[in-house]
């Protein structure tokens, strides 16, 4: 058990200080591969899932929990690549992986600034992340690699409502692994 | 300096992080994978995550089979009785499909149109999916240990559902047809008209390449067209649900797919097709009607001789393998002569033959050059072991066994004139 906490630099919370917590290596190893695994395995089950963004979320969740940039990164980008690997043929590895790290960043970076630990905050925060993820993803592919990707603001707005009301159902599952 | 990067040590960090894979990408659109070669990182990923999926859903199969099979039997008695009717009703079809279906193959095979048949099939579990919206390919747990190669069809009993594209040792990636990626030939089923159905990125399916001008209804089936070479013709594809005018004089059709992509569970993949010709002698007896309604123009007549001397209008060629080549001051061909090939033998057999028809018994006509048919129609008879230099008459009639057929003449009147060396090559 280890808490550390780091001195706060913004002013969207009226704490004086964010907590910055850690994880077992188990849970950082077990909890992204679930995901992956589920994300890849659930489909098959249940049509719908895939509009849901398992990784993802546990990218934003670690973020924000270690608040650190550089962690979120390299979260990001490992877990993005993980799921680059299960892809077909349209999806070159290195997608997700940037998409991911982005938001890695992004989470983290964030998470140094406000406190997310109430459900609306967290709820307006993979709203926007997944919106985000999906427009950075359009761009990596439609963009850079010219693939035939269509937006739709309607179909991303529903997903990111679906992510969102999952992701604080996910989080508060999360919330168990964390050590203070 | 130290301060500098300490300061900005994140974003470099983060800039670091993204030129790697920008580069791993960039490197992947130069150099993509050769056709059939799996990137290994992708072998390992999967060999990774595979057996735990295979291992979920045959426990789960298991499961359920042991609970509908063993404990979970309302309803079964139920069932079985319409089952029975179901049988009964579909005996009947049967039966009257049997008789369309030879009907058929028998004009396949005068036409020479080959069919391509799913010669052996490998039935797979769906065991996974990619997870993205984006890509929507799926994991069979069957491999390149099981048979399972490049580019093979993956279809249901309810129609089909993509092609092998990545083949692992105990598994294989699937391309369904809704993928942005996937193009299968297609057909309209009642029109004949032939497209493209390619999927979107929003997991539609859609026709294309038909000429707008063409009135597509809604409903309409969607069949192979085989055009692609991976899917065997006319199998299932889906059905039309919309129709609207796209670009280039093309119309945009919209296509359900008649399997269940995104339930599926179990699948067939087709690990060999076979062309060939519908085979006749699968098909049983022919009865002299078929053969009648089957005949041709322009049979060629033959008459020959006998060892004895005995003039019978023969069948030639594969029909009747024991022509000899030994006669052909025999051979005659007279208009209004009927003629017999193999299959007409056995319309002869069948009891189609006039009375006083010659070839049921050993004919009497003798031996001339151009004698005249019994009655106008065709003789034949058989003649084993006739010797090039036989003469005609020159022994008394002695039949090598019954002649199988003969035909009336009536069956073809207008027959032509016909040389001697039609009786080597016939036209049929």
């Amino acid at each position: 058990m280890s808490t550390r906490s780091m001195p706060f630099r913004g002013s969207f919370t009226s704490r004086e200080q964010v907590s910055v917590y850690e994880f077992s290596w188990l849970a950082t190893v077990l909890i992204p591969l679930i995901a992956i695994f589920i994300q890849a395995f659930l489909p098959t089950k249940i049509r719908w899932l895939p509009i849901i963004d398992l990784p993802m979320m546990v990218v934003i969740f670690f973020a924000v929990a270690r608040r650190n940039p550089i962690s979120g990164c390299v979260t990001g980008a490992i877990i993005g690549l993980l799921q680059d690997l299960l892809g077909g043929p349209a999806h070159p590895i290195g997608m997700y992986g940037i998409t991911n790290t982005i938001i890695g960043y992004m989470a983290s970076s964030l998470g140094v600034k406000i406190d997310i630990e109430n459900p609306g905050s967290r709820f307006l925060i993979i709203y926007g992340f997944f919106v985000i993820h999906q427009a950075l993803y359009y761009g990596v592919g439609h963009g850079m690699l010219r693939q035939p990707l269509e937006w739709s603001w309607s179909h991303v707005a529903i997903s990111a409502l679906a992510n969102a009301v999952v992701g604080v159902l996910v989080f508060n599952l999360l919330d168990r692994f964390k050590q203070r | 300096m130290d301060t500098l990067l300490g300061r900005y040590k994140n974003l470099i960090v983060l800039a670091a992080i993204l030129f790697a894979q920008i580069i791993a990408l960039a490197m992947q659109v130069r150099r993509p994978a050769a056709e059939g070669e799996t990137r290994l990182i992708r072998v390992w990923a999967t060999a990774a995550v595979t057996p735990f999926e295979e291992a979920i859903v045959h426990t789960q199969k298991w499961a359920h089979d042991k609970w509908s099979g063993y404990v979970y039997l309302r309803h079964v008695d139920q069932e079985n009785q319409q089952l029975r009717a179901e049988i009964n009703r579909m005996k009947l079809e049967q039966a009257r499909l049997a008789e369309d279906a030879n009907m058929a193959r028998r004009v396949q095979t005068l036409l020479a149109f080959k069919e391509q048949y799913l010669e052996s099939t490998v039935a797979a579990q769906v065991i996974g999916t990619s997870g993205s919206e984006q890509s929507r390919v799926l994991y069979i747990d069957k491999g390149s240990s099981d048979g399972i190669k490049l580019d093979m069809a993956v279809i249901t009993p309810t129609g089909i559902v993509g092609k092998i594209v990545q083949v692992f040792p105990g598994s294989s990636q699937v391309l369904p047809i809704n993928d942005q990626l996937s193009g299968v030939g297609a057909a309209l089923k009642a029109l004949r008209l032939q497209g493209i159905l390619k999927g979107a990125a929003n997991g539609t399916t859609t026709l294309q390449y038909i000429m707008s001008d063409e009135p597509v209804k809604l409903g309409e089936e969607v069949i192979t067209s085989g055009g692609d070479r991976i899917f065997p013709k006319g199998l299932p594809v889906g059905t039309v649900a919309s129709v609207e005018p796209g670009k280039d004089l093309f119309l945009n059709i919209r296509v359900i797919p008649s399997a269940r992509l995104d339930r599926l569970e179990e699948v067939l993949v087709v690990t060999k097709i076979q062309d060939k010709l519908p085979d006749a002698k699968d098909l049983g007896p022919i009865r002299a009607s078929d053969i009648l309604s089957e005949r041709l123009p322009g049979v060629p007549v033959t008459q020959t001789v006998d060892a004895a001397g005995n003039a019978a209008g023969t069948a030639s060629g594969a029909g009747n393998p024991t022509q000899p080549n030994g006669a052909p001051s025999a051979t005659a061909a007279k208009p209004g002569a009927a003629t017999n090939s193999g299959q007409q033998n056995a319309a002869g057999s069948s009891g189609t033959a006039k009375p006083g028809a010659a070839g049921s018994s050993v004919p009497k006509a003798t031996a001339t050059p151009a004698s005249k048919p019994a009655n106008g129609g065709a003789n034949s008879a058989p003649k084993p072991n006739l010797g090039a230099g036989t003469t005609p008459g020159a022994s008394a009639p002695k039949p090598v066994r019954k002649a199988p057929a003969t035909v009336s003449p009536d069956a073809n009147p207008t027959q032509p004139a016909t040389p001697p060396s039609a009786q080597e090559n016939p036209p049929r």
